[in-house]
């Protein structure tokens, strides 16, 4: 019963939000934080309740334990049911779900666009990640997923920028296709197991297709579809780049904190327990596409001169390292036990620590788009010196991604790699190297990024809060990126905040200590850390209050995990020695 | 002292410098005036502690990972209480030249901060005795260190010198992820001791990866050329980096993991030929340097050299000796080159021409420091390289060894040529900044304790010091030097530094060689063919994968249309034509795609807003089209269903 209150909780206020047309902006928003609170309060609660053993309800009795489950018969003539439980594979992503769709909440308080709706989207967008992770019926679970790809579609078609249409259609294309592909496996696993069902415990408790090779094969290659152009991996990675792109900031973050988890959770979910035969005989394929995912996204994301869009390509980075792990799982003549349940522990530990870390750093080019309006390199530089708290965010979500100790990701790609190596040891290494290259990558971004002499972007017409009902913020009189002076005093003046009330006075361009004035309304919201006595006023403000509290938990959370990992393990574990024995089978 | 709290010194030994320098980073500027006070004490504390923990030798562990060996576990034994000693100690006296030091608007909090953590980490790396604390602590060096030789990021080149170094030590630090996998694989554990006992040819690969870590992290051949790069950090950073941190802890863990590279039976002869290659190579880059701090630097990874061959051939006490020697020389070096800096404005030896006649007490520490750095008895490293000679056995090793000796003594004897000579007129100061003319007395406190160490510590040429300091290592029964081969390289020595002092111009010939240039090593370090590499992956992204993968989607899209007939009319219409669309292209999709998006999305509001408070109604308006899909989906499954029964 907690875990559908928790699961439909959002729906329902979505639902109230909609139903009540002339609700304020602002009320809006703020039932939105207080809906997101409450929920993860709740999944909080289930957590406690998870790691004192109390909530477990009766198990399985074939290897899967379940807890907070909760059934009633949906269709009975195909037995597809409503059949909602956690376990220590779902429970973390549910959590991690609570914890991003909080700090999307918090993000977009100010959000100046028909926030009613904005609200109301994102909310059934949770209710659709909660669901699928916690479903353990087929048809339920392709329910939720197929409508999450859905809430996306309208978050980034309505609320996004730049060619935000064709980037909203092509993820609606790609995963969608993708999605039919599973429908397809699915149907496969219905018809080709014994008992007719779409119960996922039944299933994985007397797999289907043990017999069959080739179906096995042929369903596991659609299932393994549909989950592959989610996740993403290559070569059906290049929906992502321009999703993210386009999506508004918080979209991002839901996108690839918790839609891209869809996808990896979906293999360990689905395709492994209830394929085991097929998955250990394509296991290698898995781990070859991983890697192939790892290197590849890391070197095309070197490349970029666009942060979101380099962050973008360091999911599939990431998440090509899940699948490395997912996949040594399945090669059971190669490696013993003990090592692919650490390699599979890593890969769910990767899930959560990619949300967390990647969640905040697509926060933070967010916070770069309100500011200038552009994701571009070349027209950033030298932020540490205006915006003191942004680089920090930056650097500590930059090294939590390339993978440094005392942040989340290294708990997971140690165990990965260590867990890999005695069953694909070419590939692991191959794979190893490739933090070599995310390393690059995000060392160069913080250099142009933060270091040198401070550049911050021309005007720009699309500056959110343009068309803001309020009177129009006065554009910044912004006359060109400031490269050219000394540190003490570079300072190129443009909008602050892009959505407050405020208006930058450009005094005089030619003596180079123009002041940037800041008028504020009452209620925004103060910088933080005021800047040194030494530096000049500066026109990009820092993060303000809405955005710390929405981005600095997520690093906090990402810490806590890399310097405690045992809470978050010890659940982990226990969902990771299931599915390894589900799948060694 | 019970065992619960000498472990809790042990720990204490790695959270008090950690702590404080978490709490002054979070802090930020507000900490700026407290910074160097928090600093010295929590310095001070440490080496206290460490004092405590070297005498105790306690063991602590915290729970980590879930596997064996995956704990966080510390132990001090007698390698690792010489190594706590000797860092602390030299970490506390270059907290406070950094105090004396920096200037003083200087962003101190940050400093200090990343300081201290980058002390509790070396701390932790000499303690380690699992793989994941080792990584933990390893990693986490590299990133203070980044963070400490990019401190002034807003000098266009400081961050980019700290990437160069982080991205160097971290490609030799896959070789630490790999040991871990090599150790679980081949002994079921990830304990560092066991590592020598992996099965088959896990126990190359382990000692293959340790071996690739150490050589990156002391900057060994081909890694070199970071050491370069790192000089543009302060000059505390340059004190504490390239003396009893950092590059020493590649040599620390070569010498901690000496039983693996031995079982190896490769991994060994092969440590000792890049060490002495090192020393060799290195040696004749630091001899042509014309900037002071470069030549330290090369210097540096030339001394180091001689540890990682004693670890080759399995000297470790002597590897210790010369570890410990070189920490004390070097720091105290590199600390005079920082005073001299801030006080003459310059670090190039055409300036400080003189420097010790400016400055007597700091200019007789100095001339003592690099008189030891020469390999001049009875001071420290000459005592020490001997011990590590006296380990080698092969006839061409010993002469490359010998050879890289007499080399320190040529770029001491530079240094010494220099700054002893007399003040001219074309000695040109401040040609990097604006000195102050004056060394702070705390300085000049910190040069002449480290001069002193660096004398002292030639008593390990001594029997009795020698064999007491083997049965403090465990290492009884390693060879000792005869009085001849103390005396042979005590004359090399003593030879090469009046040669090179009395003819200055023979060494000056090198500074017209490539060797100028760190020999071409910072070429292998290019970024250039990588970033080359990755726009090539980035364009075929562009223009091959993503325009392919509509052919496929269109294949997938044959599939699907596979799994319900009925639904083809609705799946051509609303995908399909939209595929075709896409592939069109983007202005085109862009028109034709307003009126589809902006109708659903007009069509959602305006159904929720008829539907008022119903509560079923908006979601069907919300998601008509999807849903006439998904029921036609299903419709099309019990089809199938009722077909296959």
């Amino acid at each position: 019963m907690l875990l559908t209150v928790v699961i439909l909780l959002p729906v329902l206020v979505a639902g109230v939000l909609l139903a009540v047309p002339r609700l304020p902006g602002r009320v809006a928003s703020w039932t939105w934080v207080g809906t997101s609170a409450v929920d993860l309060a709740l999944i909080g609660w289930m957590w406690w309740g998870y790691s004192r053993g109390s909530g477990t309800g009766a198990a399985s009795g074939n290897g899967l334990v379940l807890a907070y489950d909760a059934k009633v018969r949906w269709i009975p003539t195909v037995d597809a049911s409503y059949y909602v439980g956690v376990d220590g594979l779902s429970l973390p992503l549910i959590a991690l779900t609570g914890v991003l769709f909080l700090a999307a909440a918090i993000y977009s308080l100010r959000e100046p666009h028909r926030p009613r709706r904005y609200a109301a989207l994102f909310l059934f967008l949770q209710t659709a990640s909660l669901g699928t992770f916690a479903a353990l019926d087929l048809i339920l679970f392709f329910v939720f997923f197929d409508l999450s790809i859905v809430g996306m579609f309208f978050i980034i078609a309505g609320w996004g920028h730049g060619n935000r249409r064709r980037s909203a259609l092509k993820f609606f294309l790609y995963t969608f296709l993708g999605s039919l592909a599973l429908l397809v496996g699915i149907i496969g696993l219905f018809v080709g197991g014994e008992q007719r069902t779409f119960d996922m415990v039944a299933l994985a408790a007397d797999p289907p297709l043990t017999d069959s090779p080739v179906m096995g094969a042929l369903v596991l290659l659609a299932i393994g579809l549909g989950f592959a152009v989610k996740t993403p991996l290559f070569p059906f990675h290049t929906w992502l780049p321009d999703a993210h792109t386009d999506a508004p900031a918080a979209g991002s973050a839901i996108l690839a904190g918790v839609l891209l988890k869809l996808g990896t959770y979906g293999f360990a979910r689905i395709a492994m327990p209830i394929l085991p035969d097929a998955w250990q005989r394509w296991a290698m394929v898995v781990v070859v596409v991983g890697v192939i995912s790892v290197v590849w996204g890391a070197l095309v994301a070197l490349a970029q001169t666009d942060v979101k869009r380099m962050v973008a390509y360091t999911s599939v980075n990431h998440m090509g390292l899940v699948m490395l792990g997912l996949g040594v799982a399945g090669m059971t003549a190669q490696a013993d036990e003990q090592a692919r349940t650490i390699a599979t522990v890593g890969a769910v530990v990767q899930m959560v620590s990619h949300g967390l870390l990647t969640g905040a750093l697509f926060l933070l080019t967010g916070v770069l788009w309100a500011r200038g309006g552009t994701y571009d390199f070349h027209r950033w530089g030298g932020l540490a010196r205006p915006a003191p708290v942004f680089a920090a965010a930056f650097g500590v979500a930059a090294f939590g991604s390339l993978g440094l100790p005392s942040l989340s990701a290294f708990i997971a790609e140690f165990q990965i790699f260590t867990g890999a190596l005695q069953a694909a040891p070419v590939a692991t290494v191959i794979a190893v190297a490739g933090i070599v290259i995310t390393a690059a990558l995000f060392l160069v971004a913080m250099q142009r990024l933060l270091g040198g002499d401070t550049v911050v972007p021309d005007a720009d017409p699309r500056l959110p809060g343009a068309d803001v009902g309020a009177p129009t913020p006065a554009a910044a009189h912004d006359r060109g990126p400031a490269h050219d002076h000394g540190p003490a005093h570079a300072h190129g003046p443009a909008a602050a905040h892009g959505h407050d009330h405020g208006h930058a006075v450009d005094v005089d361009e030619d003596r180079v200590r123009s002041a940037a004035v800041v008028t504020q309304s009452g209620d925004a919201a103060a910088p933080a850390p005021a800047p040194g006595p030494d530096r000049a006023p500066s026109s990009v403000g820092d993060l303000d209050r809405r955005e710390v509290l929405a981005i600095v938990p997520l690093l906090v959370l990402s810490v806590l995990i890399g310097l405690f990992p045992r809470p978050l393990l010890d659940v982990v574990e226990q969902g990771a020695v299931t599915v390894v024995e589900l799948v060694s089978r | 002292m019970t065992a619960e709290v000498a472990s809790a010194v042990l720990a204490a030994l790695v959270l008090v410098p950690a702590g404080a320098g978490a709490v002054l980073l979070i802090l930020g500027r507000r900490a700026d005036r407290g910074a160097g006070p928090v600093a010295v004490t929590a310095a001070l504390t440490a080496a206290v502690l460490a004092g405590t923990a070297a005498a105790a030798r306690p063991e602590a562990s915290a729970p980590f990972l879930g596997m064996p060996g995956g704990e966080l576990a510390l132990a001090v034994d007698g390698l690792s209480a010489v190594l706590v000693v000797t860092v602390s100690l030299v970490a506390a006296a270059v907290t406070v030249f950094a105090v004396a030091d920096l200037p003083g608007d200087a962003a101190r909090a940050r400093f200090f901060g990343y300081l201290l953590l980058f002390t509790a980490a070396m701390l932790a790396t000499v303690t380690a005795t699992t793989v994941p604390t080792l990584l933990v602590a390893w990693e986490i060096m590299g990133a203070t260190s980044y963070a400490l030789i990019g401190y002034r990021w807003e000098v266009p080149g400081k961050m980019s010198a700290g990437t160069t170094a982080f991205l160097t030590t971290r490609a030799g630090d896959l070789g630490l992820y790999i040991a871990a996998g090599a150790a679980l694989a081949g002994t079921g554990t990830l304990a560092l001791d066991d590592l020598a006992s992996a099965e088959g040819a896990w126990r190359h690969v382990a000692a293959a990866g340790i071996l690739v870590a150490a050589l990156g992290k002391s900057a060994q051949l081909p890694f070199s050329a970071w050491l370069s790069a790192a000089m543009e950090g302060p000059s505390p950073v340059s004190a504490l980096l390239h003396s009893a941190t950092m590059v020493a802890a590649g040599g620390y863990l070569l010498l901690r993991t000496e039983p693996l590279l031995e079982a190896s039976g490769w991994a060994g002869s092969a440590a000792a030929w890049v060490g002495a290659l090192t020393a060799l190579v290195l040696g004749a880059v630091a001899a042509a340097q014309r900037d002071l701090k470069q030549l330290l630097a090369a210097s540096t990874g030339a001394q180091i050299g001689f540890v990682v061959l004693a670890a080759g051939v399995g000297v470790t006490a002597a590897g210790t000796s010369q570890l410990v020697a070189h920490a004390a020389v070097k720091a105290g070096l590199f600390v005079v080159a920082g005073a001299w800096l801030t006080a003459l404005g310059t670090k190039q030896l055409a300036g400080l021409r003189g420097a010790a006649r400016r400055y007597p007490l700091v200019g007789a520490a100095a001339a003592l420091a690099a008189l030891a750095l020469a390999g001049v008895p009875p001071l420290s490293l000459w005592a020490s390289k001997d011990e590590v000679l006296a380990g080698v056995d092969g006839g061409v090793l010993r002469v490359v060894a010998l050879a890289a000796g007499a080399l320190s003594a040529v770029y001491a004897g530079k240094i010494l040529a220099v700054v002893l000579a007399p003040v001219d007129a074309d000695t040109h100061l401040d040609s990097e900044e604006r000195g102050t003319r004056r060394v702070p007395r705390p300085v000049t406190g910190v040069v002449v304790a480290f001069a002193a160490a660096a004398a002292l510590l030639g008593a390990v040429a001594l029997p009795g010091v020698a064999d007491r300091l083997k049965s403090v290592l465990g290492a009884e029964g390693e060879p000792s030097p005869g009085p001849g081969e103390l005396m042979l390289s005590g004359v090399i020595a003593v030879a090469v530094v009046v040669l090179v002092v009395r003819r200055p111009t023979l060494v000056a010939a090198l500074e017209r060689t490539e060797l100028l240039r760190w020999a071409g090593l910072r070429q292998v370090l290019t970024p250039r063919p990588w970033l080359a590499l990755a726009r090539a992956a980035a364009r075929v992204d562009d223009r091959v994968i993503d325009r392919a993968v509509l052919s496929v989607a269109a294949a997938a899209r044959r599939g699907a249309g596979r799994v319900g007939r009925a639904d083809d009319h609705v799946v051509d219409r609303s995908v399909v034509s939209l595929a075709r669309a896409v592939g069109r292209g983007a202005g085109r999709v862009g028109r034709a795609d307003v009126d589809v998006v902006d109708g659903a999305v007009r069509a959602f509001a305006s159904a929720v807003l008829r539907a008022g408070a119903a509560m079923r109604r908006p979601q069907t308006g919300l998601l008509h089209q999807y849903y006439v899909q998904a029921v036609v989906g299903l419709g099309a499954l019990f089809v199938l269903l009722i077909v296959v029964r």
